[in-house]
């Protein structure tokens, strides 16, 4: 992990401690609906906080959006090459498949960032805040050595592949 | 901890909002699209000895008047006067609301006629009981409001209502009945000459969504906890004096302790207490904190480690510095795990609250010395 990592992963942590303060919420627009006001047509503007956006360069960068009741929280995982950018979309299309054992993952990400969760009053309620604070800054933590792994492996698998298959032409 | 008298752990679930009845025999709490209803004794655990189940969608406030009455209100729109029958159970019934969206919270007047509900309709709903219809009905307040309400408070003369909402504006309001209230409640109080229903008082814009507000009757005084993570209090002169949060999260609710003192909670799991001096409020006293944390106030300004840790060998100290970037935090556990969604009065001596009662989104009643 390089230096400039850890103040990138403090301005995430904090940013997200002081969104993540939720409430109980039922709609104003629709009768009996309790729903996540991040992710509605909004026309009660008052609900939704300024969004937060940290970047630590132009390919990572975090998008925090609060509500009263909600936020989403969406991450550019760096993508160097085109190998890279392969490996993020199966690696989080990956995860999305599988959302709901993740509680908090959005299926589709925000347009522009690799991976969202959208996190809610019921999340706040049910689990402790620190923790999931954690787990995702652990997450953002580990998506990019898991990325570079794969990679490695990937450019190792290449040339194994790549020597097997020359080597039949060695005379 | 010194400054826990006692706690329990009531449900597995949140409790948005609980009350003890008038002589603290009797402890209701919302839990889910329910109200549960507790028989307390000192020190021990409260045994549940009623459930009341009429509601269909989360329970959001709950209130017992003088009289024992249990209202409750909910997502579900409604709101439901419970009378205690002689034999331990509750009669429900239905108030008249006339609202189309979620009702928030609730609060009896002092004199246990009417109550007011707060709704996500932007509608304040005075209820009162109509003797000829054997009906529990309600009038509207609805301007100037603008968005959901989220608390209210009753003034002890029960003219003047205070509320506050998502729409950052704190109000004062009359909810005078005619026919229930009578002027000589309201002769001479300092907020204005004359009280006709809905009439708006007063009204201080705050900008940030409000999640409490509370009456002083004894001097006038409106003390209100808003989302910026400030507590203000404010008078009819209209001078707000606002100070913020230590630990910059908001609260969510607020009480009186006496004229000089307020005790604020809200996400970050424990109280508060602010008091008047000479130099105008500011915070006196952090309750239940652990050690760490006070420590912490001064040391979160940077992103260091945190010193101390116990037994940290230098190579730890660097390896994690260099590995995760990440403070080795010891657990700092407050009594409450969750927020502290409300706080409650529990013993009074000569104007001075010496006890207070907190429920959490942790399922948790703890009851606070002061």
């Amino acid at each position: 992990m390089s230096q400039s990592l850890r103040p990138y992963l403090t301005a995430v942590r904090y940013s997200l401690q002081a969104a993540l303060n939720l409430s109980n919420f039922s709609s104003q627009e629709v009768e009996r609906h309790n729903r996540p006001e991040v992710e509605v047509d909004n026309t009660s503007a008052e609900l939704l906080l300024q969004p937060m956006h940290i970047a630590r360069n132009e390919h990572e960068q975090v998008l925090i959006e609060p509500s009263v009741n909600s936020v989403r929280m969406s991450i550019k995982v760096k993508q160097a090459d085109e190998i890279e950018q392969i490996l993020v979309h199966k690696f989080t299309s990956f995860l999305e498949q599988r959302a709901e054992n993740f509680y908090v993952l959005r299926r589709v990400p925000v347009p522009g960032y690799s991976i969202s969760f959208l996190i809610t009053n019921k999340h706040t309620e049910t689990m402790i805040t620190e923790k999931l604070i954690e787990f995702i800054i652990d997450f953002m933590e580990e998506v990019d050595k898991e990325i570079s792994e794969m990679k490695l492996f990937l450019n190792a698998r290449a040339r194994f592949a790549a020597e097997a298959y020359l080597e039949q032409f060695v005379y | 901890m010194s400054d826990i008298a006692a706690q329990f752990k009531l449900v597995k679930g949140s409790i948005y909002s609980h009350c003890f009845n008038q002589d603290r025999s009797l402890l209701a709490i919302t839990y889910d699209t329910d109200c549960y209803v507790y028989k307390v004794s000192a020190a021990k655990q409260p045994q549940l000895v009623a459930v009341l189940p009429d509601h269909d969608k989360t329970v959001t406030a709950v209130d017992i008047s003088v009289h024992g009455r249990i209202v409750t209100c909910s997502q579900d729109r409604n709101a439901i006067v419970w009378e205690p029958l002689s034999n331990g159970t509750y009669k429900p019934t239905l108030v008249l609301l006339r609202i189309n969206r979620a009702a928030t919270c609730v609060s009896w007047a002092s004199s246990g006629y009417k109550f007011a509900v707060g709704s996500s309709a932007r509608i304040i709903a005075v209820c009162y009981y109509e003797q000829e219809n054997d009906w529990w009905v309600s009038k509207h307040i609805k301007k100037p409001i603008k968005s959901t309400i989220n608390a209210l408070s009753w003034h002890s003369n029960c003219v003047l209502l205070a509320c506050g909402g998502t729409d950052g504006y704190a109000r004062v309001f009359s909810g005078f009945i005619k026919g229930l209230d009578t002027k000589e409640q309201v002769a001479g109080s300092p907020w204005g000459e004359k009280f006709p229903f809905g009439s708006l008082v007063r009204e201080w814009y705050q900008g940030a969504w409000i999640h409490d507000i509370k009456w002083r009757s004894s001097i006038d005084k409106v003390a209100f906890v808003t989302h910026d993570g400030s507590l203000n209090i404010t008078d009819y002169t209209d001078d707000i004096k606002s100070v913020d949060n230590p630990e910059g999260l908001p609260f969510i609710t607020l009480c009186w302790i006496n004229d000089h003192e307020i005790l604020a909670a809200g996400f970050s799991n424990h109280p508060v207490l602010y008091s008047e001096g000479s130099r105008g409020w500011e915070v006196s006293k952090i309750l239940d904190s652990p050690v760490k944390s006070a420590g912490k106030l001064v040391a979160s300004t940077g992103d260091d480690e945190e010193e101390g840790a116990f037994g940290m060998s230098a190579l730890r100290k660097f390896k994690e510095l260099d590995l995760k970037g990440k403070v080795s935090q010891q657990e700092e556990k407050s009594t409450h795990v969750n927020s502290i969604t409300e706080l409650a009065a529990y013993k009074e001596s000569n104007n001075n609250v010496t006890q207070v009662s907190s429920v959490g989104l942790d399922g948790k009643l703890v009851i606070y010395k002061l």
